[in-house]
């Protein structure tokens, strides 16, 4: 069998039903098998936004995404969407051509050292050396992307090793001595974490993206709602917690509610469920919840104790060590259920004083955050929601009630501009028959603006809002807020004109300008066939609030 | 958006003061892999992306062909050992990670010396390289070149004795290190 063949065969029985890619010199040969191969493949316009949408499909579908790309610019194409994966440990698998093996090392056309430029930013890679590795290495990439803490791996294949004769026998066991994730939970340190809890006065849970990644969502409602733990996500973790629910405190963190960042400050035990303390989370780390002990669960050590030691370090599976939480926690006798009456009381008064909060417009202006609670309105709260970076991104965290895991789909870590169009592409490939809606701005989605073809041609039917400020609005508001207002190539003007645009390559487009109508119409784009593209114009200059300024601590937060 | 959010001027004196720290107590890695393509590679740059410093390393074959041995040394003090180990073993071909400790550690590194020794300093130079039980392993007209084997320690000893004759060129394997005892290191 032809080894591109057995990739198919590879791709099959891994459950694979769709790949993202468009084909090169170097995978000509793969391309050839895709003709008969069964397996769906979506031509994208570009390399990033192919591994954007293999990250939207798995963050929505909670399978791995896979991206094929060719050698050389294919390949480094690829880069910015592994580096994203590997920041927000999305499951991916990335498939790449490379030049013939006598070619390597020449500076062969379109010859990049692929496997050294992703060497920093892969769970693994591997680079094919002998054809009868491929089969292998398939499948070792994929139990790698998705076990553990997930993350993108490269199979890296040479373009002549892929023409070869092999004989291929599905594997079954794989070699991966040096790997062997720990994802059970220590059972005495889950029991000694359930007493700690009994007996916190100011507690509050802390979860993220883990919780989502290992589907426990449900789990995570279980063990909060056991007692009554007060419970905040971040940004990675929305969703994962109901966000109406009376122990919902809001997203924590530089743009979070001041009800989780203050509870943070004040608590005396802080349960942190697959998140990692990240600089947006704790702003000034020596000042960072200076009165509590932690609890960290975390299928990853290397991030117990990375920023934050904890006093009960957890290492496993999100949702094994909540199971066992939970039955640990009922079991224990004589919980005293008043201990939290007074931290209750102190979380409601600060919920009360400060709500998340904007100055509507009296006349027409659609602000940025109403545009958000009219799309939250219009979709029911029922959409997969994918974000690009920036302003909107927060006020879509702020103002989109997320009440299911999966729903909110971005990028967090990396903090890539152009991911929300092409990931929302991926989440509705991976779930044709949801409403997938793409929160973009006028920035971002210029940078994989070329994926509407691709979802135009392929009747991939997301529908993109838009928010439309003629800024690159964070930015803007940091120069604004700390740099004295000395705006520096930040104004966009306001091109192109997103419905001729949208017109262009085949999709609908509008333009959203009225308040009072915005709901409706927004329901309107939303009923419309096919992909459609709103151009959304709200007020130009906007700050997101609350914020923690960087490198200051939570409860120093301004606006 | 990066840091900071503050547009006053960072000066350089504390710049360096943040990044230059070291306290000299050394750890030993003794860290086994898989003998694979790229293994070296995926350790070395895991040290630099991390913003560990290495001091030496060595890297060699073991009784086990499909294995390979790394012996790093670092600066404990200056990254969270623990940091360190934790991050390697994510590296799915590092296998095992030992912290060595000094006591139950028996380790060595060579070193080659090039020593200008003309006329009457020959003598002496061959003198101190036999109280340190070296070996002279080339003699010219002009210089000779050493072989010295043992701890760091020996040998930054013998090239504090040897540098005042004219120290032309040396050259040090960096430490290996096995453990004492019937245990595997």
């Amino acid at each position: 069998m032809r080894a591109v063949d057995a990739i198919m065969e590879c791709l099959k029985a891994e459950g694979v039903d769709v790949v993202f890619g468009l084909p090169g010199g170097a995978n000509l040969p793969t391309y050839d098998a895709f003709v008969d191969g069964g397996i769906r493949h979506v031509l994208v316009r570009h390399e990033a936004g192919g591994g954007h949408a293999a990250e939207g499909y798995a963050k929505a579908t909670g399978k791995v995404g896979v991206a094929f790309a060719t050698s050389g610019p294919g390949a480094t194409n690829v880069v910015t969407p592994i580096v994203d994966a590997m920041m927000d440990s999305v499951p991916t698998v990335f498939i790449t051509g490379q030049v013939r093996t006598d070619l390597i090392g020449t500076d062969g056309f379109q010859e990049t050292d692929t496997l050294g430029i992703t060497m920093p930013v892969v769970k693994h890679s591997f680079q094919i050396r002998d054809p009868r590795e491929i089969p292998r290495a398939i499948h070792e990439a994929f139990y790698l992307a998705r076990s553990g803490r997930p993350g993108p791996v490269v199979v890296d294949i040479p373009q002549d090793l892929s023409r070869a004769d092999i004989d291929y026998e599905p594997v079954c066991d794989l070699h991966l001595p040096g790997y062997q994730p720990t994802t059970d939970g220590n059972a005495k340190q889950i029991r000694q974490a359930a007493k700690a809890m009994a007996s916190a006065r100011r507690p509050v849970i802390y979860a993220g993206g883990g919780v989502v990644n290992a589907n426990a969502a449900q789990e995570l409602t279980e063990f909060a709602t056991a007692d009554r733990f007060p419970v905040t996500c971040t940004l990675m973790g929305l969703g994962a917690f109901p966000a109406p629910h009376p122990q919902w405190l809001g997203m924590l963190g530089m743009h979070g509610t001041r009800a989780a960042n203050y509870a943070m400050d004040e608590a005396d035990l802080i349960c942190c469920i697959g998140a990692r303390f990240d600089d947006r989370i704790t702003g000034k780390l020596s000042e960072f919840a200076p009165n509590a002990k932690f609890i960290h669960i975390d299928v990853d050590p290397a991030e117990i104790s990375k920023n934050v030691p904890a006093h009960i370090p957890i290492v496993g599976d999100a949702r094994n060590v909540l199971k066992k939480l939970v039955k640990e926690y009922r079991a224990l006798d004589a919980v005293d259920g008043s201990r939290m009456d007074e931290w209750w009381s102190r979380i409601e008064a600060w919920r009360e004083k400060h709500p998340l909060r904007y100055d509507d417009s009296s006349d027409g202006e659609i602000k940025p955050q109403y545009m958000v609670q009219a799309l939250y309105e219009a979709t029911g709260g029922e959409a997969i929601v994918c974000s690009d970076v920036g302003q909107h991104q927060m006020w879509a965290a702020q103002y989109y009630h997320f009440d299911k895991p999966r729903r909110w789909i971005n990028s967090g870590g990396l903090g890539t501009m152009g991911f929300g169009l092409p990931a929302a592409m991926g989440a509705q490939v991976g779930c044709p028959d949801a409403t997938v809606v793409c929160i973009s701005g006028d920035g971002s989605i210029q940078m994989n603006l070329q994926e509407l073809a691709t979802c135009s041609q392929n009747e991939i039917p997301v529908k993109i809002f838009i928010m439309n400020n003629g800024y690159l609005g964070m930015v803007r508001q940091w120069q604004e807020l700390f740099w004295d207002n000395r705006y520096s190539h930040v104004d966009m003007g306001s091109f192109p004109d997103f419905v001729k645009v949208a017109d262009a390559y085949g999709a609908t487009g509008l333009r959203l300008t009225e308040k009072s109508t915005l709901v409706d119409d927004m329901k309107a784009a939303l009923a419309t066939p096919g992909p459609v593209m709103v151009d959304v114009r709200v007020t130009r200059e906007e700050n997101t609030y609350p914020m923690i300024s960087p490198g200051q601590p939570a409860r120093d937060m301004v606006g | 958006m990066g840091e900071p959010a503050t547009k006053e001027l960072l000066s350089l004196a504390d710049l360096e003061a943040t990044t230059n720290l070291r306290t000299g107590r050394k750890h030993v890695l003794s860290i086994l892999v898989e003998n694979k393509p790229a293994v070296l590679t995926r350790v070395a740059g895991l040290f630099a992306r991390r913003g560990f410093n290495i001091d030496t390393l060595t890297v060699g074959p073991t009784e086990d062909e499909h294995l390979s041995r790394i012996t790093l040394t670092l600066d404990g003090a200056l990254h969270p050992i623990d940091q360190v180990t934790k991050q390697l073993h994510k590296l799915i071909n590092v296998l095992k990670i030992r912290d060595l400790e000094p006591g139950d550690t028996v380790s060595r590194e060579l070193a080659l010396f090039k020593v200008a020794a003309e006329g009457s300093q020959r003598a002496e130079v061959m003198q101190i390289c036999e109280i340190f039980r070296g070996k002279v392993v080339d003699v010219t007209r002009r210089s000779v070149i050493l072989e010295i084997t043992g701890t760091t320690e020996k040998v930054e000893a013998f090239e504090r004795m040897v540098r005042p004759f004219g120290l032309i060129e040396m050259m040090r394997t960096g430490e290996i290190a096995i453990s004492r005892g019937r245990g595997e290191t």
